[in-house]
């Protein structure tokens, strides 16, 4: 995923040297030092120099503010003090009790909303890559209208995500909506006009939402993996005799391996933490069959004011997602080094 | 390729459902966008039976759109352009240099693209109220507080996007520069940057996308003045009643923008995908 963590040959000369030894074994003698200093600390500095916005962002943003969650989630921090943090007590570990005991309510309904999305998670991220997959593999070559077909397929990722599931949540309305329009007065499959965004049915409705929203996100970078395969290894083996499976399962599907090993933990990552299309599609509470983590953590928090049990539920699942992307990491490259 | 003859069929087939798939919400989206309020609330048509423009001009009025649509411009456009200035930098950083700490730099950098929103969000909160409290620095429900914020979320896939398209410009290209004079910041700036810009450009149209489409943070860290176009279009819906002719009609409004941005440039976002991811 790092971009390169190897060092190229075309990278600047004479600084490798410089990378293990500290800038103090330079230059000895009073007098070099001062000659030497300006221009050494100068080219040594830089790098940070020019790194140091990025991470005084990232600290302030991102990891300050996890630290602070670490913290809150030890704090019994409700409505009283969220105005005021310095004077919530210390809660200990009962936040997380109360998250992990699954007998009651808070637990249950945590527990609840943590099977939901895994399985959400499972079939969206399955199909989205299902289907980028079999469009980049079905765009190779050229042929009339491919253009026109690749900028279609793009078009639900470059819509701001609630503009689309606004749509679709109008096209899942029981009385005016498409859906049940097709089911039941067109095709006549039903006779009884189904709710979407409410009861069992809102699980599929998501699924459906969530998938076409972000299938052209696999298909995007999919398709640039079709594209940097070599043609000289579907000639050399068209040569062999190799007919279109067998060039797809030999050739295309081994090359797309390591892309495949990026956008299947990324789509793991977004679609486990998604929360824009539940809060869109059902109008920001989601119902049970449909509740995702990350509106589940943000409903029980600002409903009741309790950061602290909010906080404790976030910690968990963040330990939850670096549990996944270790074993993933692990299992995958293993995998690799073992092909 | 060789390809079977049954190979055009299954294109045919697959690749038109996918595109049915795609194209009817947003036929959907088009068409209620144009028909009046009576027709969106019984049974639903594919064709509509009055065209009515009237919707793209009650959208100003039920909700101050417009006052949403500069809130979103200057958030989306101040944490792009910050956004990348910071990326670019880093960027060259890493693909120029060698140097004690890179590696964590980028792992760590990656990484914060991993954790879920909502674990940043109430301590961000909590941080932004509390600051208002204490110091009298209001960054809870202010632009400069989403701003920051956003910024942020693109900033790690610029970063990594850049990375990979300095990498593809030759270093022959900067050390030319620097022998004319420039130092390495003048490479940056003279040779660099222009020679990378059509994967500057492109993750600028990221970074103001990322921004444009916000929800989570846009719903808690706005009030009515700062108010971005992610929430506003819930005001659409009322108690009784949803004007879902309008609310399409503003839907595409609010896409247009950013479609038009992405599609004109999807060509440099598959190339530095294709630099940065797969390399």
């Amino acid at each position: 995923m790092v971009a390169s963590t190897t060092p190229r040959p075309g990278a600047r000369r004479g600084t490798g040297s410089r990378e293990g030894g500290s800038p103090r074994s330079s230059g000895r003698g009073p007098g070099r030092i001062a000659a030497l200093i300006p221009v050494r600390l100068r080219r040594l500095g830089l790098p940070y120099l020019l790194i140091l916005p990025a991470i005084v962002l990232e600290l302030l943003i991102h990891l300050a503010p996890m630290l602070v969650g670490i913290w809150m989630s030890f704090l019994k921090l409700t409505q009283f003090f969220i105005r005021n943090w310095s004077a919530a007590p210390g809660a200990g570990l009962a936040n997380y009790e109360i998250a992990v005991d699954f007998d009651s309510a808070v637990g249950a309904s945590l527990l609840r909303s943590f099977t939901v999305t895994v399985a959400f998670t499972v079939l969206a991220v399955g199909l989205c890559w299902l289907l980028g997959t079999a469009a980049a593999v079905l765009m190779q070559g050229s042929f009339r209208g491919r253009g026109v077909l690749r900028t279609l397929f793009l078009t639900p990722y470059a819509l701001p995500a609630y503009a689309g599931v606004i749509t679709w949540s109008f096209m899942f309305q029981r009385d005016s909506g498409m859906v049940n329009h097709i089911l039941v007065e067109q095709s006549g499959l039903l006779d009884e006009r189904p709710f979407w965004l409410i009861g069992g049915n809102s699980f599929v409705a998501l699924l459906v939402t969530y998938v076409w929203r972000v299938w052209p996100f696999a298909f995007l970078v999919l398709m640039a993996g079709v594209q940097n395969i070599s043609d000289d290894l579907y000639e050399a083996s068209a040569i062999d005799g190799a007919g279109w499976w067998r060039q797809l399962r030999s050739i295309t599907l081994p090359m797309l391996r390591p892309v495949n090993q990026v956008v299947v933990l990324v789509l793991f990552l977004w679609t486990f933490n998604d929360f824009n299309t539940p809060y869109v599609l059902f109008g920001g509470s989601a119902p049970e069959e449909a509740d995702l983590i990350s509106i589940h953590i943000y409903q029980s928090s600002f409903v009741t004011w309790n950061f602290g049990s909010g906080s404790a539920m976030s910690v968990l699942l963040l330990l939850f997602l670096l549990l996944v992307t270790a074993v993933y990491l692990v299992a995958t490259s293993r995998r690799r080094s073992r092909a | 390729m060789r390809e079977p003859r049954w190979l055009p069929w299954a294109r045919w087939i697959v690749l038109g459902s996918l595109g049915l798939f795609t194209l009817v919400p947003l036929y959907v989206m088009a068409t209620t966008s144009i028909k009046p309020l009576g027709d969106v609330q019984g049974d639903f048509h594919w064709i509509p039976t009055t065209i009515s423009l009237q919707p793209f001009a009650d959208i100003w009025r039920t909700v101050p759109l417009a006052h949403y649509f500069v809130n979103s411009l200057i958030v989306a456009s101040a944490a792009a352009v910050a956004s990348v200035t910071i990326a670019v930098f880093a960027a060259y950083a890493i693909s120029r240099y060698r140097f004690p700490g890179r590696r964590i730099f980028s792992i760590t950098v990656l990484s914060t693209q991993m954790f879920p929103g909502i674990l940043f969000l109430l301590p961000l909160f909590m941080i932004f109220v509390n600051l208002g409290n204490t110091i009298g620095v209001e960054l809870y429900g202010s632009r400069t507080g989403l701003i920051v914020t956003y910024l942020t979320f693109s900033l790690p896939f610029s970063i990594w996007m850049l990375v990979g398209y300095f990498d593809s410009i030759p270093t022959a290209l900067d050390e030319a520069a620097q022998v004319d004079g420039s130092g390495p910041v003048g490479a940056l700036l003279r040779v660099v940057i222009p020679a990378a810009m059509p994967g500057i450009v492109a993750v600028t149209i990221y970074a103001f996308m990322t921004a444009w489409a916000e929800v989570l943070f846009a719903s808690v860290m706005t009030d009515e003045s700062t108010r971005t176009l992610a929430v506003g279009l819930q005001g659409y819906s009322t108690q009784n009643d949803v004007y879902w002719n309008q609310l399409m009609a503003a839907s595409l409004v609010v896409s247009v923008p950013v479609v038009a941005g992405f599609l004109l440039l999807q060509r440099y976002l598959v190339q530095g995908l294709t630099a940065g991811a797969v390399k």
